[in-house]
């Protein structure tokens, strides 16, 4: 599998580290809502079709990229800086 | 079968003898000879001894696809099994032994097995190594005794024991045009990518290129189509955008254009040249895959079908076009198409006789009459072969009316005498790296095949590969699909008009049945195999596939697959489509595991030393292994035992002064104007409040709550921090700040870099410590009232920049002193020199782990991913004014349940050693089976209590404080009677760091 890392270039899978899901939303720090934490920390769906998930390019920027992957054919569709979409998503409303 | 060499034909250099031995009798052959090829030559018909019925097998293709003709190649003691004669070429001294016969090919006791069908039929494995489950046998010693005998029995060739003394190499490609394959397809597709400038690699897993075309009977441009080819490939290799592999297998396809070859270097070279590698592989990424990796020939299922002497219709082919070989002295032909037709006109022609065509169709087309009636072929429409006669070779078939539309057998048996006979049941497709690389082949009615599936990545498919089986149609699909830009002048093909759509015939199936039909042969699985799986309710090809074990032997099924699938298919009443085909798995053929690990054997890992590594070695450090990180263990000397150095360094430690290297700390800068904000979020306690020039000891706890890392971090200045991580978590942590930062906190202006091997770090512990430091440390007090415990300060040692931050892991006074890694050893060597008058003693992990052990601190055995904060008796570091990782998880129910396992002391009740990982029992009674209800993390014996001593984590284990229990350890028989005390097994109130 090849990523297009938005700094690097194309590298290929062995230089990334995967770092889970990246759908998830995690609640506000200070939230007490046990339920939200729970499904946080522990609840993945496992979704055949288009999928977002976390991977670090360790072995080049070190920057965690937000990759749209194909569960199915693995095909990728998209990869974005993680800090780009958590940022897009922040300014989105997320409190 | 006898078979032997023509008078002419073939590739092979009649001028160029080679000697060879095959099961110790020597043999010649020709350079350009496989070992097929060569022993046929020499009428060897017996190859080898089938899987599980040791049955006399034969060579039964010419290429990739055999099933039968497996041998195992000695090079001095080095034994490689497996290798398809068809495909190996021989060399001057070459070692081949057959497979599977004990104790030789001709005498085989185990053909018994024969005799023991049932025993043997589908799903043996899982019947019979599960042995009976009821019945006398079932547990029986007996049992017991037949299993290892079938074990022996089934195999194929024996892995060897010798170290593997070649070389092999690893190599990257990139290219924005690969062909797999050089037959016409492959030359032409490769010609029209090379001619738009594209980067074209091409590989062929044969010698030479050619594929079909090297055994075709047609005219290219009125010339030798074999001539032709090697005219195309010469002028393509020599083209600066094409890189030309030959005897390159292609074996995986993965995502991305990703794919995997092994390239032969040497393996055919009595000599190899010197640095020459064995095997190359290749991983190659493709910019655009065009597979024309061609089509197998599959065979017909009959009753007889395997002994030897009954191969494929082109491999009789090929051996006497491209061999200079006949197979046979009287060859018959046995076929559902035309394409057999064609092989008996390219036989004839080079000057093999044919006795007869069987054809199961009741009519077949002029052309094909015409080539029956050159030949001088007896031509049997309507007719099947129903069984054969063999001992070690054919010696003649037995043939009846047969009914393609009926599928039935009729009529009296008639003999026929011959020695070879050739199959064609169609042609296949190799679609296995299209299938790899994923989606559902699609079946075609015309030609009874699946053909490839629609791209899922990007790669076409061209020639037979994509289902055209004339070389015309072949030769304009591939220009094509090599670039739609192309502009080539095709050349002109002067081909009979014959048509390879076969008649829907896979199996003969007599009402009588005298002989097993075979559908896999290197796996033994039979047609009625088949049927009983289905009978058992293996109704699904994947339950099919691993029930029988069809098509899972090293040839993948690649003559099996679709006979295996029709008889399913016919069985079950339903359409082959219907049934379904399974996915082709890497490797499309075995590939070594030597090719696989190249360089890369051995000790791989890195080796992290410290910058005082040298120093260590050079005062007698025996070291080991944290991590990636050689570390002291002891300073041993005067032959003192491990526990005799390391009491004498904590000792020393506690009465006057020692040190220790610390560099392997992980270490992260941690800048920007939220730097205080981030520890504030990632770190238990607060960090914001922190005064410049501070130290503080700080919790990380994962999301779940569990405890994670802990270790201090400084505050260097308002908006600079330096953190510090246990050794074996710096990455780990490193890792866990960057994900907070890139994923959900991209707001906080934070930049992190990791120090750990920028700073050399010295320890000094112990009553004298400060001493030490007055002693060399200039610019800078270190008397209480400048560096005060958690203080931090600049100077110098030696006119060497340093830092100071006096915190303690042992409990005693202590100061680590950090410097840039490069003086290291000078600054150690300095504080050394200045601890001189105290005798400063080094000290190794061992003593560092019994000062901390006698002092309660926790270390990586005890933040061992299961226990909190709480478990740990740290409690005290979690915030209340502010959220932090893991902050809303840690009050879970699971997580305050009081039988928890917590953190506490032993001491050893009898004087003896108690063992890391023995479990807390109170049954005074060893051996005797007991509740654990918990373990011992760390163990030492402690000079500063004159005792063996340990941490322990154990259930409710605060209020077990007082009580007594035994330690045990089963595996070395070691059960020691301890009495649970408080982890502060020493000065608890911290007096002495205080100090
Ligand atoms: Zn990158």
């Amino acid at each position: 599998m090849i990523i297009k890392c938005p700094y690097c270039g194309p590298r290929d899978v062995i230089e990334f580290i995967y770092q889970g899901d990246a759908t998830r939303k995690r609640p506000e720090p200070a939230s007490t809502d046990q339920a939200a934490w729970n499904a946080y920390v522990y609840d993945r769906t496992n979704t055949g079709g288009s999928h977002r998930e976390f991977w670090l390019h360790g072995g080049g920027c070190r920057q965690h990229l937000v990759v749209t992957r194909d569960m199915s054919s693995h095909a990728i569709s998209s990869v974005a800086l993680a800090r780009d979409v958590a940022a897009s998503i922040n300014d989105g409303g997320r409190a | 079968m006898t078979g032997s060499r023509l008078s002419r034909g073939g590739r092979i250099d009649r001028s160029k003898s080679v000697r060879f031995s095959f099961d110790g009798k020597a043999y010649g052959g020709h350079q350009g000879d496989t070992l097929a090829s060569a022993l046929l030559a020499n009428g060897i018909t017996l190859f080898g001894r089938s899987f599980k019925y040791h049955r006399p097998r034969g060579v039964f293709a010419a290429g990739s696809d055999e099933p039968n003709a497996l041998v195992t190649v000695m090079s001095g003691d080095v034994r490689e099994p497996n290798m398809r004669a068809t495909e190996l070429e021989i060399y001057d001294g070459l070692v081949a032994l057959s497979q599977n016969r004990f104790p030789s090919l001709e005498h085989d006791f185990m053909a018994a097995n024969q005799l023991a069908g049932p025993l043997f039929s589908a799903g043996f494995y899982y019947k019979t190594f599960m042995g009976p489950a009821i019945g006398p046998f079932k547990n029986t010693a007996f049992w017991m005794f037949c299993e290892k005998f079938i074990r022996r029995a089934a195999g194929l060739g024996k892995a060897g024991t010798a170290p593997d003394p070649d070389r092999y190499e690893r190599m990257n490609a990139f290219c924005d045009v690969l062909v797999v394959g050089s037959g016409p397809a492959g030359l032409i597709a490769a010609e029209a990518a090379a001619t738009t400038g594209a980067r074209v690699i091409i590989a062929e897993e044969r010698p030479i290129a050619g594929g079909s075309l090297l055994a075709s009977g047609e005219l290219i441009d009125g010339r030798n189509p074999a001539v032709w080819a090697r005219e195309k490939a010469a002028g393509l290799a020599d083209l600066p955008n094409v890189r030309f592999l030959t005897r390159t297998s292609v074996w995986g396809y993965y995502d991305g254009n990703v794919l995997t070859a092994v390239e032969r270097v040497s393996d055919f070279k009595p000599n190899r040249t010197k640095g020459q590698p064995r095997q190359r592989h290749w991983i190659i990424r493709a910019g655009k895959t065009i597979l024309a990796t061609g089509a197998f020939e599959r065979p017909i299922v009959f009753p007889g079908n395997d002994c030897p002497g009954v191969m494929l219709a082109d491999a009789v082919r090929r051996y006497a076009t491209e061999y200079g070989v006949a197979a046979g002295n009287n060859v018959t032909l046995f076929t559902n198409n035309d394409s057999a037709y064609d092989a008996a006109r390219a036989l004839s022609l080079a000057g093999v006789n044919i006795a007869a065509i069987v054809d199961v169709r009741a009519d077949v087309s002029g052309a094909c009459r015409d080539i029956a009636s050159v030949a001088g072929a007896e031509l049997l429409l309507g007719h099947a072969v129903t069984g054969t006669h063999a001992g070690k070779a054919l010696s003649s078939i037995t043939v009846q009316h047969f009914n393609a539309g009926t599928g039935r057998v009729s009529g009296a048996p008639r003999e026929i005498r011959t020695d070879c006979l050739g199959v064609s049941g169609g042609w296949s497709p190799a679609i296995h790296l299209a299938s790899q690389a994923g989606g559902k082949p699609e079946w075609d009615e015309d030609l009874q095949a699946f053909l490839p599936p629609e791209p899922n990545q990007n790669w076409v498919t061209t020639g037979s590969a994509a289902g055209y089986m004339d070389t015309i149609s072949v030769l304009s699909d591939a220009a094509t699909k090599g670039s739609a830009k192309s502009r080539l002048v095709l050349p002109q093909v002067e081909a009979p008009m014959l048509d390879a759509s076969p008649a829907p015939v896979f199996e003969i199936e007599p009402s009588v049945k005298s002989q097993k039909a075979f559908v896999d042969f290197q796996h033994d699985v039979t047609a009625d195999d088949i049927r009983l799986a289905y009978r058992e309710g293996f109704h699904s090809v994947e339950h099919l596939k691993r029930y029988t074990t069809l098509g899972m032997a090293t040839d993948q099924g690649k003559t099996s697959n679709v006979p295996g699938l029709a008889i399913m298919a016919d069985v079950r009443g339903i359409s082959i489509p219907e049934a379904g085909t399974t996915r082709f798995r890497p490797p499309f053929t075995p590939v070594s595991l030597g090719v696989l690990a190249g360089e890369r054997y051995g000790d791989l890992r890195p080796h992290r030393l410290t910058p005082m590594h040298d120093w260590h070695l050079a005062n007698g450090a025996k070291t080991y292994e944290a991590g990636l990180w050689h570390r002291p263990m002891i300073y041993g000397s005067h032959g003192e035992t491990v526990e005799q150095a390391y009491i004498r360094e904590a000792r020393a430690v506690r009465q006057s002064v020692g040190i220790v290297d610390v560099s392997t700390l992980g270490k992260i800068d941690i800048q920007g104007p939220d730097a205080a904000e981030l520890l504030d979020r990632v770190y238990t306690n607060m960090f914001s409040t922190l005064p410049v020039g501070k130290a503080r000891y700080g919790l990380m706890l994962r999301e779940d709550g569990i405890a994670f890392d802990d270790g201090t971090t400084w505050r260097l200045g308002e908006t600079q921090f330096l953190m510090t991580t246990t050794t074996a978590n710096a990455g780990t942590v490193m890792q866990h700040l960057e994900y907070y930062l890139d994923c959900i906190w991209p707001d906080l202006r934070v930049h992190l870099t990791s120090v750990t091997d920028v700073w050399a770090g010295s320890a000094v512990s112990g009553p004298n410590a400060r001493a030490v430091l007055e002693a060399c440390v200039t610019g800078t007090k270190v008397d209480n009232m400048t560096l005060p415990f958690m203080g931090i300060v600049h100077g110098k040692i030696e006119g060497i920049p340093i830092m100071i931050c006096r915190l303690s892991f042992s409990g005693e006074l202590a100061y680590e002193v950090y410097c840039g890694a490069g003086f290291g050893t000078r600054v150690w060597e300095a504080l050394l020199a200045a601890g001189k008058p105290f005798d400063i003693m080094p000290y190794g992990l061992e003593a560092l782990g019994t000062l901390r052990i006698e002092k309660g601190h926790v270390t990586g055995a005890e933040i061992d991913g299961r226990t909190t904060a709480h478990d740990l008796h740290l409690d005290w570091m979690l915030s209340k004014k502010k959220p932090y990782i893991g902050s809303a998880m840690i009050n879970r129910e699971g997580l305050k349940d009081e039988n928890r396992l917590t953190l506490v002391g032993l001491i050893s009740m009898d004087n003896q050693s108690i063992t890391g990982g023995s479990h807390i029992v109170t049954d005074p009674v060893p051996r005797e089976p007991a509740d654990s209800f918990g373990h011992v993390t760390a163990a030492c014996y402690s000079p500063a209590l004159g005792k063996y001593i340990a941490l322990a984590l154990v259930k409710h284990g605060t209020s077990m404080i007082g009580n007594r229990a035994f330690a045990t350890d089963l595996l070395r028989d070691k059960h020691c009677a301890v009495e649970i005390v408080s982890h502060h097994m020493f000065d608890p109130e911290g007096s002495r760091m205080h100090g």
